[in-house]
Parts: structure tokens; C-alpha cells; sequence
């Protein structure tokens, strides 16, 4: 051996476990990761986006303990036994969540790189607020950034799934 | 599968074309690579890892312009975990997006030209190791004067950015004159000179740049990156790497938003190929927020002097426009921008002589390229604002002359542009109607006003970026046994919609349904070749060419049923998943079933369709090329605004707009595309530059990017956008497949002016440059109070010493096409640029 010390990411000395999408999973990491870094890069979960890594673009958003984050400002070895739900996390038994299937139906998505984290954020509000105004949407979705759509499909989309939200919560298909 | 959802009431179509059964296009459907996106599935350039894969960050320049005299990476090459270090001499070779552009190196050589400019870069086991190593790399720089706008560029021809151009610091000067203007002037009863000044802007697709490269199983390489252009840059990669292009791969992946800003071949992306190719193991790069403000390549400012003399009908007798463009530090697209500052001059109203002169300089800035619309919003603006004030100056209503000096369809245009259908009336009367101009336009409150703008744009560049004579757009499909339809397409998906389109078309003609059809695209080892996804190309382009495959495929399908079933095939129809006989549809079989005869009695069915623009015999003088499109969409938009005397502050309230796209394809997607525009052309408007500031002098003077990131570079939220109503006039236009012209830049270019337009109807002030920013309404309401011109904006235009212009006289005083004072045409050069190119 001819170095004398390993790169700083290949030092995985940091370990937590969280619940990912409801599974139970162990990790271990350089410790000055984000949560953004080892979800991409330690666990797989690339459905997390990149935008700016300095919290202006809301293309990394998650939801931690039922609050929207992003993921690229909180450090991962805060998150030990939290609960981690990322776009990978919301279809269920191969069926989309009911605002996935609003964004894909009404053009709530064009490039798709803000997708995962304006659905999330959406998520977060209508966990939070089942029946949200317009201007509660707008406000909510405000930080997260969208080059593509001009929102206003983003609008309608957040807007279908609420609808569709309370009826499948109506016939027990959803709980 | 969801089809058929209504359009939000906020949207309209103005006419389903009559007596037509189409079962795809032309209804809101799910976009084929929807799933991905929603689900996280998608994978990005930057979501790719691969095994042994080693990362690569690049060191930039911290001055604007400098001479390299020494780069010393002992180092970091030294330390531990660093792979390889590569600096300019490794990658010698210039290569630029356009043949006669030639000026960039992947990595400086021996001169930076903008903060930012990529000097050496480091690949190592782990990306923080790179960056680290970074820091030990020492580079000796000479520091050399800067040029920070175009009246600089001309008043410093020495020292000189690049050793081409025109003279000095000038990169391109053009110059032309279709008619005699002075002769129009004469005889205008009116004539009006305005500055106009239109700051640059940048994309901020939400994707920052990602790339990897390996050297594949074969000794080859393969290159993943979110590029709009996989052709382009796929010639580019085979000149500088000296590689047969026949052993480089090239696959695009997705795109996370292009807007243009992955036009260009760049640096970072040969960069990780040379690395792959030394090292024998993959290569990736991330590019930081940071670094994509200095890829840049986007909207040029340029600073523009209108005269126009009209009569008092308001015929525009003549129109001498000048532009004064920025081009930043290298060519990028900029000769062709360049053109665009005026070619698209004469397309949306009829001029009848035209004089246009631009001049695009370097600057020690990122360089300039194209950003949606391409080099048309900045004159676009200024005409539309010339237009309400002349419409003003004549006691014209602003939408009544624009009825009156509208093009017509299939019109040859001043600069001989062959226009194709012309929906500008229409827009125009519609948008009135629904935006209730009448009631509206001088007559809200003080404070509130309306405005409204009109535009024109290409479908689809008529001129490859290299002269050739091969298609500009080929789709490839193969149909087998299983009853599946693989389409295969150069083009490249960057969130525009272009995988569903060509789905749809072939889906259409096959009566199959687009979730039938597999989409392989932006591969350039998978697809024929096709330009790229610039110019709002693809729909027309790739989609003529998919339907002739498409239609090929049918006609072989066609005469196997036919056979079988013992009907005419002219009788045949092919819908909802079968072909049947249309006299008795009892007499049928499926789709499957019908490949399965074809193949049985032609063999493998694969068919392949190409695309090439018309001919455009028309222009003939040099330069004529540009502007050329198969066919132009029009534009009409309505802006109500609200101004605060107070403080200045805009509040856009709503928005009308009415675009001519021929058909709709997938009016969900097409409401995408108008809103989207509509969206960037707010921010435009409104709030984002990109503005540079010089250090104080005892810091070296040294000129530097104010904003690059996007805290600091402002774009417009979801609680910025005002109310949007939009209507499609749709006639489907004979060039475009089942009629449909482009929608994904057109809607963007009327939003400024009628921004503009409006804000002077609120306040009576009149803004002559964008962004419309508080401060600038409240000094020229200030200027208003002191009785001066009420007015903000640029107050001179420089000397330009223009070349002769080349004399083209218009269709209409018998000019044939041809400059009369040309030399004839020297048919070596063209040659020889090609085989630049050609490894």
C-alpha cells in the first residue's frame, strides 16, 4: 500500500438506520453526507434529484418524519431512526399514487427532474391539509422550482389528486 | 391508460378540422415517458453509476481573461486516489457547435477568456478527492485586459479574443438591404426611431449538466450525457478525439429541461471521454449549479435601433434595423444568432424594404448561444413595442394595425422567406375577443393597463448546421410477429414531448394506441440521425419522417391482409388494434395477426422514413439560409398588468394568448409547451439576467458573474404566475404532420412587448428594455414627473463601420432571389468546411 490515507468518501464510518419507504434500512457512509448524497449514492434511491445542492430549487425534496425537507440541507447522520419517504416510496403494489397519476395525466410533468420533489411536497400538504385553496397550493409548491410547465398544470394536477384522493379514502381503497 | 381528458377551462381550440376519424391525434393523452418521471424511474445522466466508475471535477478559471503561461499538476497528481490530471495540451483540438466556429478546446490551452473557462481537470477514485486535488494544481497566469460589453468590444480591438472574426474584437458583421429604404422613407408619412436594449439570460434547466463515458467491451466509447444535439456532438467527439464517429456512441439521455443550454457540444463532455478512454474505466461528471451558469450559452443581449417609416394607414414603407449583440467569450451558435437578430423581421408584418445590420463582438463573459426562441425575442420586443407606439403616433388601435400590415399566407417575404399557412389574423381577432380588448385598452384606471404583441417562428431551421445534403430528420421502425412496434429515432426527449409525438403518429397510421409503440431515441448507435431538439424542429421533421415510415409499414401490412382477406386493400382500415375491411368490419384480423402476414409474406418488416426541408430556391445571396423554415407559427398575447406609482411594483394580473400551431397533436402537451413559454417569457420580462460586475480595481478589475446561482439568479415561482388563458387556432398546415407546426418557442416571444406594452397603458411610461424591473419604472416615472420623455432605456446606439451591404431587391420590385452587387458564389469553401469535419 502506497497511500497513506483513503479519499475522504471512501471513509464510511458514519452508520444509521432508517425506515426508506417504510423498509427498515442500515447505511453506512462518509459522515459529512447529505441526506441527498446517500440516498443517490449509498442507497440506490436515485429518484431524488440534484438541482443546486444550496436549497434554492426544491428538486430534492423528501418528506422526514411527515414534513416536506430538502434533502440536500439535512446532514444524514441526523436522520438515525427517522422515517424517510422518497418518490420511490409512493406507488404501492405497482399502482401510482393518486397525484403521481394526476401529474401524468394532466401534464404535471414535462422534463420530469422537479417531478419527484413537487410531488412530494404536494404529498406533504395534502397529509397535512386534505382539502388545501389554490392559494395554499401555490404557496406551498413555492419552493419548488419548475423551468418547464409554467406550474399552472402543476396547479391542476395537485388539484385532480385531491379529488381523487377523497374518493379512493371514501371507498377504503385508500387509507 | 388515460385518454381523452378535457383541457382546463382556461384553455380553448379554436376548430377540430371537420370529417376526420383520428383515434390519437389531436386528444390529451398520457405522454409516453410519463411513468418514469412520476414514479422516479427516469434515469438521468447524473443518476447513472456504473461499476469501478471514477469522477471528474474541473478546474476554472478565476479571471476573465488571462494567458496560461504554466500549469503544474505534479501535485495533484501526486495525491492519493487521483487517477489522471489532463490540461489543455492533451486536448488540443478546436472544435465549436458551427463549422465556421471552430475556437473552443475542452480544456484551455494557453488563454482563458471567461471566468469560469475550464483550465485542467482531475479524475479520481471519489468526487471529493477530485475536488480536492483541485486545489493543488498550480497554474501561472498572465492577467490580460477584459472586455465587458459590445461598446467595449469595439472601442478594444487589441488584445484580441480569438485571431478570427471580422476585425479586432468583432465576431460577425452582416449586412443587408432588400430594397432601397431611403426611397421608403420618402415616401412614409411617419417615421420613428426607438433603442431598444434586451439583457441576456440564462436556461436554469432544473438538470445541471451530467455526463459518463466508458470505453465499452470493444474498445469503443460510449458517452451518456443530457445533451440536446447526441449528432452534433457526436461529430464534435470524433474530430477532437481523432475517432472513427463509427466507433463513438453517443446516447442522450433524457433530458431534465434544455431550453437550448444543451445545444452545444461542451467541454465537460469531451473531457470525460478522453479520461474513459485513458483510463479504461467509466468517468462521470456533475456539474455544480455553479459551473452550468458558466456553460451558459444563452439569450445574447443585444441592443437594437429601430427607424421604421410607415404611412398613415400604417403600411410599413421601410425598416432600417441595426443590432449590437454580446456574444460573450466564443462563437457557440452566435453567428447564427446573429441573423436571427433580424431575419424573422418581415414574418409577421408586411415590410416592404428592409435594411438590417448586426454585430456580434466578444466579451470575457460565458459565451452566448441560443436560448428558446434564438436570437428572435430581443428584436421581436422591439418591434412589437415600435408597434403600439406607432400605432399610437397614427391614432391606430394597436391590434387594428397589426390586422392591417399581418402577412398572408404563403407570402415571400422582403428577405425572401417562403412563408407556409399564416394563422397571425386569426390570433390576433381571437385574442382581442377573449382577453376584451376593446374594453380594456386605454380605458382601465391609472395603475392598470393591457398590452398586447404578436410573433412569428421557425418550425424547424430549413439550414443543417453543416452543409450536406443527407435528411435532417430519419425514424426507423421494425415491426415483428409479437405484434410490437419498435420505433428508433435520433431525436432527443428534453421534457418538450417528442418521444409521445412520434408514438402518436406512427400509432395513428398503425391503429394502435401509443402505449403499443416502444420508443428508442437520442441513441446514436440505435436511431437514424437526426439534428437535434433545437429549432422547434422535431414535431414537423422527425414527424414527416415517421410518417412515411409508419405509412410504409402500412402498405406492406395492407397488401398481406388485403390477401387474406380477400379484400381491396384500399378498402382496409387500420384502427383499434386491427385491420379491417371498412365495407364489412366483421371481415378482420388483429394487429398482431396482420404482422404476421406481412412477415410471412415479405420477411423482417423494418422500414425507415427521412425528412428533408423543401427546397428554398428563393434566397440565394449569401446568408439567405437563415431564417428559411418549412413553415412559420404565429403568436398573439394580451398581457394586463398592474403597476404600483408608489413603488414600481408589476403585478402581471393575466395573461391571453392565441398560438397558430397548425394542429395539436397532444393538446395537454401543447398547453405544456404555450405555458411553459409563456412562463420563461414572464421571467424575461420581468426579472432574470444574467449580469456581470467588475471587481474594484485593486482587485483586479476583473470582471465576474454577479448571480451564478439560483438563489441570487431570480425566476418567476408558482406565486408569480398570473392567470393564463390560452386558445390553439388550429389549421392544419400541408408541411407539418397531420398539419401541426411547432408551439414549443413561438408563445415565449409576444410576452415581453405585451408586458411592455401594457405597463405603458398603466402608467404611461414606456420601458424600451427588459427586465421591467420596479426601479426602471419609477426613475422614468420620475423623468415623466420633470416633464421629460416618460421613458427608460437605452439613449445611443454606436458607430458600427458596416460593410457594404449586399442588395437584395424584394419579390415585389422583381428581385429574383439573388444580392446584386454579390460576387457569384465560390462552391470550394463549402467542401472544405465539411471535411473539417469528417474524420
Amino acid at each position: 500500500m502506497t497511500q497513506t490515507r483513503l479519499p475522504a468518501e471512501s471513509e464510511k464510518t458514519a452508520h444509521i438506520r432508517i425506515a426508506l419507504n417504510g423498509e427498515e434500512v442500515d447505511v453506512s457512509f462518509a459522515p459529512y453526507k447529505t441526506l441527498l448524497e446517500i440516498l443517490r449514492e449509498d442507497l440506490g434511491h436515485t429518484g431524488t434529484k440534484h438541482g443546486c445542492e444550496l436549497g434554492e430549487c426544491g428538486a430534492c425534496a423528501v418528506i422526514l418524519d411527515g414534513e416536506p425537507v430538502l434533502s440536500c440541507l439535512v446532514l444524514a447522520l441526523e436522520c438515525d431512526g427517522r422515517n424517510v419517504i422518497t418518490i420511490e416510496g409512493l406507488a404501492s403494489n405497482g399502482e401510482l399514487h393518486p397525484i403521481q397519476e394526476a401529474f401524468a395525466n394532466l401534464g404535471g410533468s414535462q422534463c420530469g427532474y422537479c417531478t419527484p420533489g413537487m410531488i412530494l411536497t404536494a404529498k406533504a400538504l395534502l397529509d397535512r391539509t386534505p382539502h388545501p385553496s389554490h392559494d395554499q397550493i401555490r404557496e406551498a409548491l413555492s419552493g419548488n422550482l419548475c423551468r418547464c410547465t409554467g406550474y399552472l398544470q402543476i396547479f391542476d394536477s395537485v388539484e385532480a389528486a385531491i379529488a381523487q384522493i377523497s374518493e379512493r379514502k371514501r371507498t377504503g381503497e385508500l387509507k | 391508460m388515460a385518454n381523452n381528458q378535457d383541457l382546463p377551462k382556461r384553455a380553448s381550440r379554436s376548430s377540430k378540422a371537420a370529417g376526420e376519424d383520428l383515434r390519437v391525434i389531436g386528444s390529451s393523452r398520457q405522454r409516453v415517458d410519463v411513468r418514469g418521471k412520476v414514479t422516479g424511474q427516469t434515469i438521468y445522466a447524473d443518476d447513472i453509476s456504473l461499476p469501478r466508475m471514477a469522477y471528474c471535477k474541473i478546474l476554472r478559471s478565476p479571471h476573465p481573461h488571462a494567458v496560461i503561461r504554466n500549469i503544474d499538476v505534479s501535485r495533484a497528481q501526486a495525491h492519493p486516489g487521483v487517477y489522471l490530471v489532463l490540461t489543455g495540451k492533451d486536448l488540443p483540438i478546436e472544435y465549436g457547435i458551427l463549422p465556421v466556429s471552430q475556437d473552443e478546446t475542452a480544456l484551455c490551452v494557453d488563454r482563458v477568456r471567461h471566468v469560469g473557462d475550464p483550465v485542467a481537470a482531475v479524475i479520481a477514485r471519489e468526487e471529493l478527492t477530485a475536488f480536492e486535488a483541485l486545489d493543488l494544481i498550480d497554474v501561472e497566469y498572465e492577467i490580460l485586459p477584459t472586455i465587458s460589453d459590445p461598446e467595449e468590444a469595439l472601442a478594444t480591438p487589441e488584445p484580441r479574443l480569438h485571431d478570427y472574426g471580422e476585425e479586432g474584437n468583432i465576431h460577425k458583421r452582416v449586412s443587408f438591404e432588400f430594397g432601397d429604404v431611403d426611397k421608403g422613407f420618402a415616401e412614409a408619412d411617419e417615421i420613428l426611431e426607438d433603442l431598444f436594449f434586451y439583457q441576456g439570460s440564462t436556461h436554469l434547466a432544473m438538470e445541471q449538466h451530467a455526463s459518463v463515458a466508458i470505453k465499452d467491451r470493444e474498445g469503443k466509447l460510449t458517452l451518456w450525457t443530457s445533451t440536446q444535439v447526441p449528432h452534433y456532438l457526436h461529430r464534435s467527439l470524433a474530430k477532437v478525439l481523432e475517432l472513427p464517429a463509427g466507433h463513438i456512441r453517443v446516447i442522450a439521455t433524457p433530458n431534465g429541461g434544455g431550453f437550448g443550454g444543451k445545444s452545444d457540444p461542451l467541454n465537460h463532455e469531451i473531457i470525460v471521454c478522453k479520461a474513459a478512454l485513458l483510463l479504461g474505466r467509466p468517468v462521470k461528471i456533475s456539474l455544480t449549479r455553479e459551473e452550468v451558469f458558466y456553460c451558459h450559452r444563452g439569450r445574447h443581449p443585444v441592443l437594437m435601433k429601430f427607424k421604421v417609416g410607415v404611412k398613415k394607414d400604417g403600411t410599413i414603407k421601410a425598416l432600417d434595423l441595426q443590432t449590437l449583440i454580446d456574444g460573450g467569450g466564443y462563437g457557440s451558435f452566435g453567428v447564427a444568432s446573429t441573423f436571427y437578430t433580424g431575419a424573422l423581421q418581415t414574418t409577421a408584418y408586411h415590410v416592404e424594404r428592409f435594411k438590417f445590420r448586426a454585430c456580434r463582438t466578444f466579451t470575457n463573459k460565458p459565451p452566448c448561444g441560443p436560448k428558446r426562441g434564438h436570437g428572435t425575442p430581443q428584436p421581436r420586443f422591439g418591434q412589437e413595442v415600435q408597434m403600439d407606439k406607432i400605432a399610437e403616433r397614427l391614432g391606430i388601435d394597436p391590434a387594428e394595425l397589426r390586422l392591417r400590415t399581418a402577412v398572408k399566407p404563403n407570402e415571400l417575404t422582403a428577405n425572401f422567406l417562403q412563408l407556409g399557412t399564416v394563422g397571425l389574423e386569426q390570433c390576433i381577432r381571437r385574442v382581442v375577443d377573449m382577453s376584451g380588448w376593446k374594453d380594456k385598452f386605454r380605458k382601465l384606471p391609472e395603475g392598470r393597463g393591457v398590452g398586447l404583441a404578436c410573433s412569428c417562428y421557425l418550425t424547424g431551421a430549413g439550414l443543417s448546421i453543416y452543409w450536406n445534403k443527407m435528411p435532417h430528420s430519419g425514424i426507423q421502425l421494425k415491426l415483428d410477429r409479437s405484434g410490437g412496434v419498435t420505433l428508433q429515432a435520433g431525436t432527443t426527449e428534453i421534457g418538450q414531448g417528442s418521444d409521445d409525438v412520434l408514438a402518436a403518429i406512427v400509432a395513428e397510421i398503425l391503429g394502435l394506441q401509443t402505449v403499443d409503440i416502444r420508443v428508442y431515441s437520442g441513441d446514436t448507435d440505435l436511431g437514424p440521425v437526426d439534428l437535434g431538439s433545437y429549432s422547434s424542429r422535431v414535431t414537423l421533421m422527425a414527424g414527416n419522417a415517421a410518417v412515411q415510415a409508419a405509412e410504409r409499414a402500412k402498405a406492406m401490412l395492407a397488401e398481406a391482409v388485403a390477401e387474406k382477406l380477400q379484400v381491396p386493400k384500399e378498402r382496409l382500415r387500420f384502427a383499434d388494434n386491427a385491420v379491417f375491411d371498412t365495407a364489412a368490419p366483421e371481415k378482420r384480423v388483429t394487429f398482431p395477426e396482420a404482422v404476421c402476414l406481412g412477415e410471412s409474406r415479405f420477411g423482417t418488416i423494418g422500414t425507415v422514413g427521412s425528412y428533408w426541408p423543401p427546397k428554398m430556391p428563393a434566397a440565394q445571396y449569401k446568408g439567405g439560409g437563415v431564417g428559411t423554415s418549412p413553415t412559420y407559427t404565429y403568436s398573439a398575447a394580451v398581457a394586463e398588468v398592474e403597476v404600483n406609482p408608489a413603488t414600481g411594483w408589476i403585478r402581471v394580473v393575466k395573461i391571453w394568448n392565441t398560438h397558430d400551431l397548425g394542429r395539436a397533436l397532444n393538446p395537454t402537451i401543447a398547453l405544456g409547451q404555450v405555458e411553459g413559454s409563456i412562463y420563461m417569457g414572464l421571467g424575461e420580462a420581468l426579472m432574470e439576467e444574467q449580469e456581470f460586475r467588475r471587481l474594484p480595481k485593486k482587485l483586479s478589475h476583473a470582471l465576474v458573474h454577479k448571480f451564478p446561482s439560483i438563489l441570487e439568479y431570480k425566476s418567476p415561482t408558482s406565486l408569480d404566475m398570473p392567470e393564463i388563458f390560452t386558445e390553439f387556432v388550429e389549421g392544419p398546415d400541408p408541411r407539418g404532420p397531420f398539419g401541426a407546426k411547432e408551439v414549443g418557442q413561438g408563445p415565449l416571444l409576444p410576452i415581453m412587448p405585451a408586458v411592455a406594452n401594457a405597463v405603458y397603458d398603466a402608467v404611461g411610461v414606456r420601458i424600451d428594455e427588459v427586465p421591467i424591473t420596479p426601479e426602471k419604472i419609477l426613475k422614468a416615472l420620475a423623468e415623466k414627473r420633470a416633464g421629460r420623455e416618460p421613458r427608460y432605456g437605452p439613449t445611443h446606439f454606436p458607430e458600427i463601420s458596416w460593410p457594404e451591404a449586399l442588395r437584395v431587391p424584394p419579390p415585389w420590385e422583381g428581385g429574383d432571389g439573388r444580392a446584386i452587387n454579390e460576387t457569384p458564389k465560390e462552391r470550394k469553401p463549402r467542401v472544405e468546411k465539411e471535411a473539417v469535419l469528417k474524420p
